[in-house]
């Protein structure tokens, strides 16, 4: 391994520009003669638009449009749309409402965009946006997915009857109901995953700009993949042709899905840029980013899992209503179907699964793919259904688990999936140690002795990553490829340019990506930049989520790599006037095999562009490969998390005393930049546990609409967490990388609410568990106890 | 519009502004420094601390023209030109930022921290100053690390870069 290679802890390359102030975020972008916008938002749930008057609001200082949605119509702009197909358990298509970028004829949420302000200033925008009047006709709303489907609940849209979008199911029903009816024991859980809200620190943002000489549109916006973007933007709201059309994604301040989706402002800004001849600016204020920004999880579940005598489990059953609020937004049908369902097998032998899935509208805001996506919700369900059969069954909890672990790879799960590699004994003994896990019953009781209780929780998660391959993905319903792409320009002066079609939104590629450069070419890493976030500059790409960018990112780059090493050797054999296959590239030196006759790195990139030494005939001048690379499979990362928590059972305050955290990402990039993804993980899985929930009241109005009330976790909720790895190579990509962005928020929940509950004895508990939550399941346990007695 | 003055990392600055103008607005639209962030409309996420008069302030919660002849600082102003100031480099060396976005705000929140409660800073103290701050990325880890480490580079030597900068 070389001091910057794969496997080093390379300090990031972009972190200069970031701790002195020159990042380049979307909202620090300015344009000559720009303009600047203010959305008028519905403040209803669900109301019919009857009119809107611009007139006093166009008259004031400043203003230079007032934009509705009957203008959007006149423009014949296309609908937002949601890119995964999804058929229910009868062969119908899901039912996909109408989207427009403004709402035309009723608002469906509060924060539906229903007119834009065009001003000089952003506060003189603001001060006529209060001037816009609309006629809203208010009606009845539902928020609860629970009720979305009940005969009385209000109807959102038209083409879904019940507001139900999709009945989707997979799995063999039969055989795992045959199972349950043969077990020994059964456990079974309710369980409501709670609603989030991403809350990316940086807002979204959007700068559309128009240029009437060439047709041409350039947008700056917050997103995670700017190709996908331009593709929406074009095919389907009909902006601009593509090659027309340029999406600029510079630093973004974090993501975590939320800046996958293509949203109304971005595409408004655009197509207001046009109406105005001029750059026109967005930038969501905080209460924006709560009411427009895709939410994540909102599932309601009912989960059960069979065991057989010898405390196998033998089949686990689940049925989830999964909120996708108002409008289905771009990847929404996905989340609970095959980012879900087929990681309910855990990483456990479970020959029989069977799992149904509703998916309904509400008057909510959208929901989509929330870091983990799916897999959260799908660990939750196992690891919860896991933890209290064992304490039903008097079985250790590490216990049962280990008895239920797959051992053989490849494995098939009845759930589509084929875990390709894994050591899943391996990474739970390594947390068990790491955690002292035997000694945790003396702590339990110091802790009892300062009169706290201790508990202590499990989370063996199994996620799927890099999800793959394009034509598998294709079958399933998805509109896109999943693949990746990456070119290699070598310089005549040796140095790198990779550009690549993944984004980085704080994950450091231009850090991970340079180190694989460097010690493929041997070259030093600060002569290799990472581009991308351009559609201009880079080939088409299709982003970051779903922690891909390494397994499929980088496989890319391997891929043009090796093709710029062939080409190289080339040249090289003309350089040294040897035969192609004579020439050995290491340490980056081209050698004739054994010899001592070599050239350097630089001299054959000089020589590849300015091609005295060879003839156009033999060999095209210069170096400079494209890859676009499909990956065989996903990849599936794992590990186990302990929490451990100690509860001061008068107050129902949690404190997390302990975590310790094994996971198991194939090979490590940089074990730094690794160990930060995991601690930002368990955090937001910490925050969805202890003190996160984005809640409705029955009206629709969203009570947890801003940092006042919306609880984020802070530097004293959550401590230092200790972090290990194992290692098994992931034998579907060629670097052996799993993948390593989500895992922490997949396996913080469980671990979470395992440790309370064994702390409190009582399994009653929802999330967010806050002081009054667990202060209330203690109390209503000690009445059960009591009354008992 | 009324005028206002004042001194931003160390240059005089005289505009005319907007009385509504916030202090944040007022040095990323006015004077162009765009390190300081807004990441709230509560005042609650820190990603706009700057320096006034050696103290941390949420750009966010004062008007422009409350500040005549104050002395701001921003992260534009921290370095001492080529040469971070050791809370920067602290959190390269310990991976104390992601996307970047808290950064410029947590840096400045942790200046203040050592200069109100000095160099040997545990990581209970380092927690509870920092609950004006919000990181959605890194999960503090490696923020309380860097801090402790920053504090400490600024006992030694380094210092005398810092109160250069100020
Ligand atoms: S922008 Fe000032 S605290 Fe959030
Ligand atoms: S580094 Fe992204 S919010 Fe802190």
């Amino acid at each position: 391994m070389s001091a910057t290679g794969i496997g080093a802890t390379v300090r990031r390359k972009e972190d200069q520009r970031f701790i002195t102030g020159k990042g380049h975020y979307t909202a620090d972008v300015n344009r000559a003669g720009q303009t600047h916008a203010c959305f008028v938002r519905s403040p209803h749930a669900h109301a019919r638009i009857k009119g809107i008057d611009a007139t006093a609001a166009s008259k004031m200082p400043g203003v230079v449009a007032v934009l509705t949605g009957a203008d959007l119509a006149v423009d014949k702009l296309g609908n937002l749309i949601c890119g995964w197909m999804i058929h229910s358990k009868d062969g119908s298509a899901m039912k996909m409402a109408p989207h427009p970028a403004l709402a035309q004829t009723k608002a469906c949420h509060v924060g539906d965009p229903v007119a834009v302000v065009i001003a000089e200033t952003l506060a003189q925008a603001k001060d006529a946006a209060e001037k816009v009047q609309v006629d809203y006709e208010v009606l009845p709303a539902v928020a609860d997915p629970a009720q979305a489907q009940s005969a009385g609940a209000a109807q959102i849209h038209e083409v879904a009857p019940k507001n139900t979008i999709y009945q989707w199911q997979l799995g063999d029903k039969g055989k795992t109901d045959a199972a349950f009816q043969s077990a020994a024991h059964v456990t079974k859980l309710d369980i409501v995953n709670n609603r989030l809200v991403p809350n990316a620190i940086e807002p979204r943002a959007a700068i559309g700009e128009y240029d009437s000489g060439t047709g041409h549109f350039t947008l700056w916006n917050t997103t995670q993949n700017p190709h996908v973007a331009r593709l929406v933007i074009a095919a389907f709201i009909g902006m601009a042709p593509e090659h027309k059309l340029r999406v600029i994604a510079p630093d973004v301040g974090g993501g975590f899905g939320s800046k996958i989706f293509i949203y109304p402002e971005e595409v408004v800004a655009l197509w207001a840029s046009k109406r105005v001849g001029r750059p026109v600016k967005w930038v969501a204020e905080r209460v924006e980013s709560f009411l427009s920004d895709a939410h994540g999880r909102d599932h309601v579940t009912h989960a059960e899992m069979a065991f057989d005598r010898d405390g196998k489990v033998v089949g686990l059953r689940a049925r989830t209503i999964a909120n996708l609020g108002a409008y289905m937004s771009t990847f929404s049908s996905s989340v609970p179907t095959y980012l879900y369902a087929t990681l309910l097998s855990g990483q456990y032998n479970i020959p029989n699964i069977y799992c149904e899935v509703d998916a309904v509208y509400t008057n909510t805001v959208p929901v989509d793919a929330y870091r983990g996506a799916g897999r959260p919700e799908a660990t939750f369900v196992v690891e919860r259904l896991v933890e209290v059969a064992a304490r039903e069954l008097s079985i250790d909890p590490a216990e049962l688990r280990k008895r239920n672990f797959i051992h053989q790879f490849p494995h098939q799960t009845p759930v589509i999936l084929a875990y390709d590699a894994g050591d899943y004994n391996a990474s739970l003994k390594k947390a068990l140690e790491l955690a002292d896990y035997k000694g945790f019953a003396k702590r339990k009781r110091e802790s009892a002795r300062d009169g706290k209780l201790r508990g202590i929780g499990l989370s063996a998660y199994i996620e799927a990553c890099g999800l793959a391959p394009s034509q598998a993905a294709g079958s399933l319903g998805a509109g896109v490829g999943l693949w990746e792409s990456a070119e290699v320009r070598v310089n005549p002066t040796g140095s790198v340019e990779v550009l690549t079609g993944s984004h980085s939104h704080g994950q450091g590629h231009e850090t991970t990506f340079a180190q694989l450069v460097s010690e493929r070419l041997g070259i030093a890493i600060d002569n290799v930049s990472i581009v991308h976030g351009d559609t201009d500059i880079v080939q088409f790409g299709m982003g970051t989520y779903g922690s891909r960018s390494g397994a499929v990112g980088m496989s890319a780059i391997v891929k043009a790599l090796d093709k710029v090493e062939a080409k190289a050797k080339k040249v090289a054999s003309h350089l040294l006037e040897a035969a192609e296959g004579d020439i050995v590239f290491k340490d980056g030196k081209f050698t004739v095999a054994g010899t001592d006759r070599s050239v350097p790195w630089g001299d054959v990139a000089l020589n590849a562009y300015t091609a005295h030494k060879f003839s156009g005939q033999e060999l095209e001048p210069g170096l400079k490969e494209t890859s676009f690379y499909d990956p065989t499979n996903f990849t599936f990362p794992a590990g186990c998390h302990v929490c451990e928590v100690e509860i001061d059972p008068d107050t129902g305050e949690t404190e997390i005393v302990n975590w310790t955290a094994v996971d198991d990402f194939g090979v490590l990039v940089n074990p730094m930049i690794v160990e930060g993804q995991v601690h930002g993980g368990i955090t937001q899985g910490v925050g969805q546990a202890l003190l996160e929930r984005a809640i409705y009241d029955k009206d629709g109005q969203l009570v947890t609409g801003s940092f006042m009330d919306y609880c984020m976790p802070r530097a004293h909720d959550v401590p230092s967490f200790k972090v290990g790895v194992t290692v098994t190579k992931c034998p579907s990509n060629p670097l052996g990388i799993k993948g390593c962005g989500e895992a922490g928020a997949i396996a913080a929940p469980a671990a979470v609410i395992n440790a309370i509950t064994d702390a409190i004895g009582s399994e009653q508990i929802a999330m967010p568990a806050t002081p009054q939550a667990v202060w209330t399941a203690i109390q209503r346990g000690n009445a059960t106890r009591k009354a008992a007695e | 519009m009324p005028a206002v003055s004042m001194t931003v990392n160390g240059k005089p600055v005289t505009a005319d502004v907007d009385p509504r103008t916030l202090l944040v607005q007022f040095l990323r639209e006015e004077l162009r420094l765009t390190g300081t962030h807004v990441g709230c409309d509560t005042s609650q996420c820190g990603a706009c601390v700057v320096h006034v008069n050696g103290r941390a302030i949420k750009s966010c919660t004062v008007f422009a023209l409350q500040l005549e002849g104050a002395k701001v600082a921003t992260i534009e102003g921290l370095a001492n030109g080529d040469q971070l100031h050791p809370m920067q480099e602290a959190f390269r060396d310990n991976h104390g930022l992601q996307c970047g976005f808290c950064t410029p705000g947590m840096i400045m929140a942790a200046v203040d921290i050592v200069n109100r409660k000095g160099h040997d800073l545990d990581e209970h103290t380092i927690r509870s100053e920092l609950e004006g701050n919000l990181c959605r990325c890194t999960g503090y880890h490696n923020i309380v690390k860097a801090i402790a480490a920053g504090a400490r580079a600024m006992g030694s030597g380094a210092a005398v870069t810092q109160k250069a900068a100020e």
